[in-house]
């Protein structure tokens, strides 16, 4: 192909000296924009952190120190949002990588009627979380909802429950409006890992007289790998900031309160300004912590990904 | 289990030459287990919309008795929900925000795609890293801050301040998206560009950019479903119906009306916004599922 010092009037220093100038204009403007409202927030949410600073006294701010931190870490209610939250990424993410295989293996499939299930699938995607869980609300209402309706109509146990009343239920609920909402998404990035091993892996395997029970374990599921982890961290990351559907379904009655939902009810709510960062600074670092684990230890392929960008 | 490991799937029958043959070969026989799996999943995906349409089109005696069907369906959810001020205002911030949001996010992004899919350039990883780690950020860490600037440089509750922190996890899904789109254009194209005395700048402009609409367009939809759809930002930074977008008015709905739960108003202000994107995705869905896998997993 074209060879690059034949252009006119720069040679290939020229060129590459050129083309640095430009990347560095042309990602500038984003850098600067994510750095002015992601890091300086998040500076300063530091330093409202180590100060009492209560809006209901005009904003009059005094340094603590660490005080919001250790109250916050030795407060139950930090701990059980903390619990929680993590009980719900548990639940959510392993339904949706299970459920999300499971359904990619169907969409790789080729049968009449797989272009209406991949549509069919990718709906949920298109409502607003919001909407989700008010969907699953009235779903779940005592006496008119669709699943209490139908759990009494067929004499199941079930029926009768107040569903967002108990934490037990309450939580099951948020969960499958979760699964209900992001199965897609997992589905869709196990899919276009699946869309890549090669069939001749398979004819081999079937030659060395494989079951596809045992080409499944040994040949899909390893080379699936790289997929469902990179699933598991888009989803680990959402479901560990989760807001939107306890704050709908049950705000955050019943031991279903979130992390987030903690931080937010005690800077909106309750006004303290201070503890509030703490618990959203604290809330980042535990989503932080968690993703530096996941990329470490889970997710070489990730690191590969990156680098590949040379 | 035993069709799982079928043959492979005639996605794209288009790039591949033997595709007919392979269709034949391909299109397999489902063991009777695996329809029942399949017919669950589409139940499972719809049957929440069927709830939702339903509960819209009831009202009264009907609603609370939980009727399976609407006997009387009626419309009176709508015209209640067309006629109130706060949801019309909703709707006119969040189209507001969404569009200028996308729009900017989309500007800014792919000049940043293009530097890190095709420019040289020192230390791409660690700015991809820093893109990337954006994304991770809890909405939470930046809303608790920028509640109390805003409020002090008088952004808060205003629509211009839920932009601005919008426009800041839109990018890097935006950056993310449209760099992979970028890598697949020809590196010839631009070679060509260059012979005929074209700057680096001018390549993108005049060649690559024209082909990389389709991933421009993709993009915008992904970016526009998740600024749309994103509630953390809203219902912290702002407090009245002139700046409060779908989502947290729709919320609101149903918090501050505890005695009598309007969910016929509620589900058919659900509907209402529900539609548009639903029809987006049965028109995009192929884009969707392209923006949502780029980059993501390869071969």
């Amino acid at each position: 192909m074209a060879n690059k010092t034949l252009v006119p009037g720069r040679g290939v220093n020229g060129r590459d000296r050129a083309e640095r100038r430009l990347a560095v204009r042309m990602t500038a403007p984003s850098l600067v924009i994510m750095a002015l409202v992601a890091a300086v927030p998040i500076g300063y949410a530091i330093w409202l952190s180590l100060n009492q600073y209560s809006v209901r006294t005009a904003g009059l701010s005094r340094f603590v120190g660490l005080e919001n931190y250790i109250s916050a870490l030795s407060s139950s209610q930090w701990w059980a949002a903390f619990g929680q939250t993590f009980l719900f990424a548990g639940l959510s993410v392993s339904l949706e990588l299970v459920l999300g295989t499971a359904m990619a293996l169907l969409l790789n499939l080729a049968f009449k009627g797989r272009a209406l299930l991949r549509t069919v699938v990718l709906l949920p995607y298109a409502i607003i979380t919001v909407v989700s869980a008010i969907t699953w609300q009235t779903m779940f209402q005592p006496n008119m909802g669709l699943v209490t309706n139908v759990l009494s109509a067929l004499g199941l146990p079930g029926g009768d429950v107040v569903w967002l009343g108990e934490h037990g239920y309450a939580m099951a609920v948020i969960v499958l409006a979760d699964v209900w909402k992001t199965t897609p998404f997992a589905a869709l990035i196990i899919l276009a890992g699946l869309q890549v091993i090669s069939s001749e892996t398979y004819e081999a395997a079937e030659l060395d007289g494989a079951s596809k029970w045992q080409a499944f374990v040994h040949i899909t599921l390893p080379l699936l790998r790289p997929a469902i982890v990179l699933a598991a961290i888009f989803r680990t990351m959402d479901a560990l900031r989760v807001f939107d559907l306890p704050f709908v379904l049950t705000r955050g009655a019943n031991g279903t309160e979130s992390m987030s939902m903690l931080a937010y009810t005690q800077l909106r709510e309750n006004r303290l300004v201070g503890e509030g960062s703490a618990l959203s600074i604290l809330t980042f670092l535990t989503v932080m912590v968690v993703s530096v684990i996941y990329v470490r230890f889970a997710g070489g392929n990730i690191r590969e990904v990156a680098k590949e960008e040379q | 289990m035993s069709t799982l490991t079928a043959e492979r799937p005639t996605a794209e029958p288009a790039t591949r030459p033997r595709a007919p043959k392979r269709r034949l070969r391909g299109e397999a026989k489902l063991h009777p287990l695996v329809w029942v799996f399949v017919v669950a999943v589409m139940g499972f995906s719809l049957i929440p919309f069927y709830w939702l349409v339903n509960t819209s089109l009831k009202t009264g005696a009907s609603l609370s008795q939980g009727e399976l069907y609407p006997s009387q369906p009626t419309f009176e959810n709508y015209l209640v929900v067309f006629q109130n001020p706060e949801f019309l205002l909703a709707l006119r911030n969040s189209v507001i925000i969404a569009v200028v949001t996308t729009t900017v996010a989309l500007v800014f992004a792919s000049f940043a795609a293009y530097a890190l899919a095709r420019l040289k350039m020192r230390r791409k990883a660690l700015i991809l890293t820093l893109i990337l780690s954006v994304t991770t950020f809890p909405a939470i860490a930046i809303a608790a801050p920028l509640f109390s600037i805003w409020r002090e440089i008088g952004l808060y509750d205003t629509l211009l301040g839920l932009i601005i922190p919008k426009l800041t996890f839109a990018l890097p899904l935006a950056i993310y998206t449209l760099t992979s789109f970028f890598k697949e254009i020809p590196r010839e194209l631009e070679e060509s560009a260059y012979m005929d005395g074209a700057t680096p700048f001018t390549a993108f402009r005049k060649v690559i950019l024209p082909l990389a609409v389709p991933g421009l367009a993709t993009t915008a939809i992904l970016v526009f479903i998740s600024v749309w759809n994103e509630f953390l930002l809203a219902v912290t930074l702002t407090t009245s119906p002139e700046a409060r977008p779908v989502p947290v008015a729709i919320a609101f709905f149903s918090g501050t009306s505890e005695f009598d739960q309007p969910l016929g108003t509620i589900s058919a202000a659900s509907v209402i916004i529900t539609v548009p994107l639903v029809i987006l995705v049965l028109l995009c869905q192929k884009r969707i599922v392209s923006g949502m896998t780029a980059g993501a997993v390869k071969g």
